[in-house]
Parts: structure tokens; C-alpha cells; sequence
């Protein structure tokens, strides 16, 4: 009973993780229609940057030590996923071939550039103490109470997600342009602008994702193209644009390789894409997309 | 105030606009023909929704092709555009809160008072409205920008005849409010009633512009142009 709830439990801490990441990349592919196949690398790349914010205020054991890599890490994300519309996706709008190319070529470098500037060492935040170490849990025990964290991190960005999608102008602008874009532009609205601003902030989700997941396990090399494809199929169960097909998708797969890994090990990657498989056959647009 | 000299338009192979030129004043100016002539075409050309390939399109004077749509708009022209296209996820009220601007003519409550349908509904989405609700709310999301010329592609397209009354009636005050209109229309009888002139679109070009009462009492002329039988619709 207690390993059933353990591993319950850690398929939701991961699907927090899967979420704060996926939920960025579907915001993205919602309004732009750009499948960011750099998705990966703003995660692997707010990862280093906030370490090496981190590791020195670390060693001077500073208290703010983590909160300064996490908030480097998520503002560098933004500035490079922002940096990456202006000066790359942005004049290839609507080409969606090239534009997956443009950021497929993207990661290769960002990957290469960080293996050449911080080597092949894997690296870990340690969580403050405030966070760090154990929470006594009923019928559980002892469980980590960072991975708590990390779900408390998740419902509060789908809760933020939520707010500022139905309760913003901006989100409301977000939304129009999801449906019909070119008609926002002509009600007067810079498309292009809010297209900045919604690439920054999805590359700001995977970069507070890199952080906290190198947070709750070392990051290494090889993250990026892991965490993009969880992206993928996560929001590919969920279904694209929609905050809650995503959680819902982060859920099931985080779930899905957790139990997977307890009862049989060997094939549990199979598990999530013979879910993503069923899904596709069975409800193309993902579970909770719209046709 | 809108002035189109020699405006060009292709999609590949179909040149679309052929040459059309035209001036909107402060009176409203309708725009008929049949279908396939352009006349959707010239309402995108002008809102920058469609690339022109040859031409000028000035507005106050200052040449605005080439310009993003959301510069157009922002000189002060809105597009009511065919089909009405509002946002099927946004309610009646995002629709119009994303374009409202503070102490402007056109409030959000102004539109409520002038489509008593439209306060009813504030909380339905863009989908669960009936055709003229939509265009209402199209309509309104084009006031509520406040523009000073306001194209309406076939506004009356699918609306019922006492709609079509209601609409003619919003149509006639807007140059009290200080707004143009460039008015595309199929129905002959709105067109005639809302315009004081009427331009004649055949093939890509502007073929004839008239009083509105000669197109509406010319027979002759409407079974030419239109194709249509004495009265129209």
C-alpha cells in the first residue's frame, strides 16, 4: 500500500514537473503555431545559467543562493525565447517546416555551446533549506519535500496560466489570436509584439521547469531532447493550446512512467507513446483539443 | 479622406483588383457588384489584410499599403469583414473589452444601449450567438475602435429582413458620429438606402459611380451591372 501511494505520488511530482515545461511549449504552438523544437534547449539552458548564478552564492552560503538561480535562470529563458522570435521565427511566420528546422538547428547549438562552456558534468541545485529534506506524509512516511514543492510550483502556474488567459486583456488578445489572428491585427492590436511576449513567457515555463528539475534531479547533457519530447507527447495527449489538455497529458504520462517503471521496468518507455499511440488513433486532437 | 489610385491586386495567376480607384469623403460610399469582382479583395487590400502588387492607398493623404493591419487600424480604420469572423473562445464582453478604449464616443456601455441583444448575451461565447448577433458584435467591435472610416464587408449578408432595417438605421447615423463608411453590399436595397453614391464593381475595376437614387430607379442599369430583376431583394 505504502509503495502504491510512493509511486502515485511520484508520477504527480513528475507530472508537475512535465507540466510547468509542456505548458509553455503548448502556449507557444497555441498562438505562434510554431512546434519550438528548442523547447529542450531554454530548458537545458536556464538550467546552466542558473547554476552558475547559483554555485557561487552557494559556496559563500548565501540564504538566496537557489531563489537567484532560479530567478536568472527563468529571466535568461524569457530574454532568449524573446530574442529567438525577434530575430529568427518572426520572419518565417506561417512557415511551420522552416520553422521547426530553424529550431531544431537552434538546440543543436545551444547543446553544443553549453557542452563547450560547462563541459559534460552533471550539476544539481541543492533546494534551500526551507524545502530541503523530508515531510512526514500519512500512510507514506517520509517523502522529499522539495518534490512537494515542485507540485505546489505546478498548481500555481496552472492557476497563473488560467488567471491571465480568461482574467487579462492580454490574455483575452492571446486567445482572439489563437482563433483568428489576422483579424486581431486589423481590431488594432500588434500581433507581432503579443507574439514576443507569449514566446518569452513559454520559454520562461521550460526555464522555471529547467531550474526546478535540476533542482529535484542532476542535470546533465541530453536533457534538452528529453524534455522536448516529453513536451511533445504531453501535449499531444492533452491536446495543443488547451492549459488543461496539458495538465491532463502531464498527468497521464507522468503517471504512466512511473508506474510503468515500478511493475515492469524494461518496456516502461514503451508505456507512454502506446498511450500517445491510443490517443492519436482513437482522439487525434488529444484528449481534451479541440477538433 | 480614403483615396485608392490604380490598386493592383494577383493571387498567383488571378489578378484580382485590375485598377480600381476611388475616394471615400465624409459621406458614405457603397460599393455593389456581383459576386467574384473584387470587392471582398479591395476591403482586405485597404485593411493591409491582403498584399496590393501595384497602386496607392492614402488615407488623410498619408499612403498606408504596405502597412500591418494593426497600423491601419490604428490610423482610424476598422473592417467589418465578411463572414463577420469574431473569436469563437471569446465572450460577447472580451470581445469587446479587447478593443475598447477609455473616454472614447463609442463606450462599452453605449454598445449595450444600442444592442440591448448583445447586454443579454454579454457572458455567451463567440459560437453561441445567431448570425446576427454575430454581426452585430462584429459591428460593434468595429465601433468600439472608434475609427473615422469603417469598411463593412456585406453586412446584411443572412440577416433577417427586420435586421436588415434595424442595420440600415445604425448605418445611416454613423456620419453623425463623425465615421465614414465604405459600404460593400450585394443587397441593392441597403446599399441605396445607407449611400447617397454608389460604385459599380465589375471585374476587378470600378466600371460606374452614381447617385444612388439612378442605380435604385434604373432597371436597365441593375439587370447590366447585377444581374438582378427591377425592386432587387
Amino acid at each position: 500500500m505504502d509503495l502504491a501511494a510512493t509511486i502515485v505520488l511520484n508520477g504527480l511530482t513528475l507530472a508537475a514537473l512535465y507540466f510547468v515545461v509542456a505548458s509553455g511549449f503548448s502556449l507557444i504552438f497555441g498562438l505562434m503555431r510554431v512546434v519550438n523544437m528548442a523547447h529542450g534547449a531554454m530548458y537545458l539552458v536556464a538550467g546552466y545559467v542558473g547554476y552558475a548564478v547559483f554555485e557561487p552564492l552557494y559556496d559563500r552560503d548565501v540564504w538566496y543562493a537557489w531563489y537567484a538561480g532560479l530567478a536568472a535562470g527563468v529571466a535568461f529563458a524569457a530574454v532568449f525565447g524573446a530574442a529567438v522570435q525577434v530575430a529568427l521565427l518572426g520572419w518565417m511566420q506561417g512557415q511551420e517546416l522552416r520553422q521547426a528546422l530553424v529550431t531544431i538547428g537552434l538546440s543543436i547549438i545551444v547543446a553544443d555551446q553549453l557542452l563547450a562552456f560547462y563541459g559534460g558534468t552533471p550539476r544539481q541545485f541543492f533546494a534551500p533549506d526551507a524545502i530541503f529534506g523530508a515531510t512526514q506524509l500519512p500512510g507514506i512516511g517520509g517523502y522529499p519535500t522539495f518534490r512537494l514543492v515542485q507540485i505546489g510550483v505546478a498548481v500555481a502556474v496552472g492557476i497563473g496560466l488560467w488567471l491571465l488567459l480568461n482574467r487579462t486583456r492580454l490574455g483575452i488578445m492571446i486567445r482572439a489570436g489563437v482563433d483568428d489572428r489576422q483579424m486581431l491585427g486589423a481590431c488594432g492590436v500588434n500581433v507581432p509584439l503579443i507574439g514576443i511576449a507569449v514566446f518569452a513567457l513559454g520559454a520562461a515555463l521550460a526555464g522555471l521547469g529547467g531550474v526546478i528539475g535540476a533542482t529535484a534531479q542532476p542535470l546533465a547533457m541530453g536533457a534538452d531532447g528529453r524534455f522536448l519530447l516529453i513536451s511533445l507527447v504531453v501535449v499531444i495527449v492533452g491536446g495543443m493550446g488547451s492549459v488543461t489538455g496539458t495538465a491532463v497529458g502531464a498527468v497521464l504520462i507522468g503517471l504512466a512512467e512511473q508506474i510503468g517503471q515500478a511493475l515492469f521496468p524494461t518496456y516502461s518507455v514503451i508505456l507512454t507513446f502506446v498511450i500517445m499511440v491510443a490517443v492519436l488513433a482513437l482522439r487525434p486532437q488529444g484528449i481534451l483539443g479541440r477538433a | 479622406m480614403l483615396a485608392v489610385r490604380d490598386l493592383h491586386v494577383r493571387f498567383g495567376q488571378a489578378h484580382i483588383l485590375q485598377g480600381v480607384a476611388l475616394t471615400v469623403g465624409a459621406q458614405p460610399l457603397a460599393i455593389v457588384g456581383r459576386n467574384g469582382m473584387g470587392k471582398t479583395t479591395l476591403c482586405q487590400a485597404v485593411m493591409g489584410l491582403v498584399a496590393a502588387s501595384a497602386g496607392e492607398i492614402a488615407f488623410d493623404g498619408q499612403p498606408i499599403q504596405g502597412l500591418p493591419p494593426f497600423r491601419i487600424a490604428r490610423r482610424g480604420i476598422a473592417l467589418v469583414p465578411q463572414g463577420r469572423r469574431t473569436w469563437p473562445s471569446l465572450s460577447v464582453h472580451e470581445h469587446l473589452r479587447l478593443v475598447a478604449t477609455r473616454g472614447a464616443r463609442w463606450t462599452i456601455d453605449r454598445v449595450y444601449e444600442t444592442f440591448p441583444r448583445l447586454a443579454e448575451r454579454r457572458r455567451n461565447g463567440g459560437t453561441e450567438l445567431s448570425g446576427g448577433e454575430q454581426q452585430m458584435l462584429a459591428i460593434a467591435r468595429a465601433l468600439l475602435m472608434n475609427p473615422r472610416l469603417v469598411i463593412m464587408d456585406e453586412p446584411s449578408e443572412g440577416l433577417a429582413p427586420v435586421i436588415v432595417e434595424q442595420l440600415i438605421g445604425l448605418l445611416r447615423g454613423l456620419p453623425a458620429d463623425g465615421m465614414s463608411l465604405l459600404l460593400v453590399e450585394q443587397n441593392l436595397r441597403v446599399a441605396t438606402a445607407v449611400a447617397e453614391e454608389v460604385a459599380i464593381m465589375v471585374t476587378g475595376r470600378i466600371a460606374a459611380t452614381m447617385p444612388a437614387r439612378q442605380l435604385a430607379e434604373d432597371t436597365d442599369l441593375q439587370r447590366r451591372y447585377l444581374g438582378v430583376a427591377a425592386g432587387g431583394h
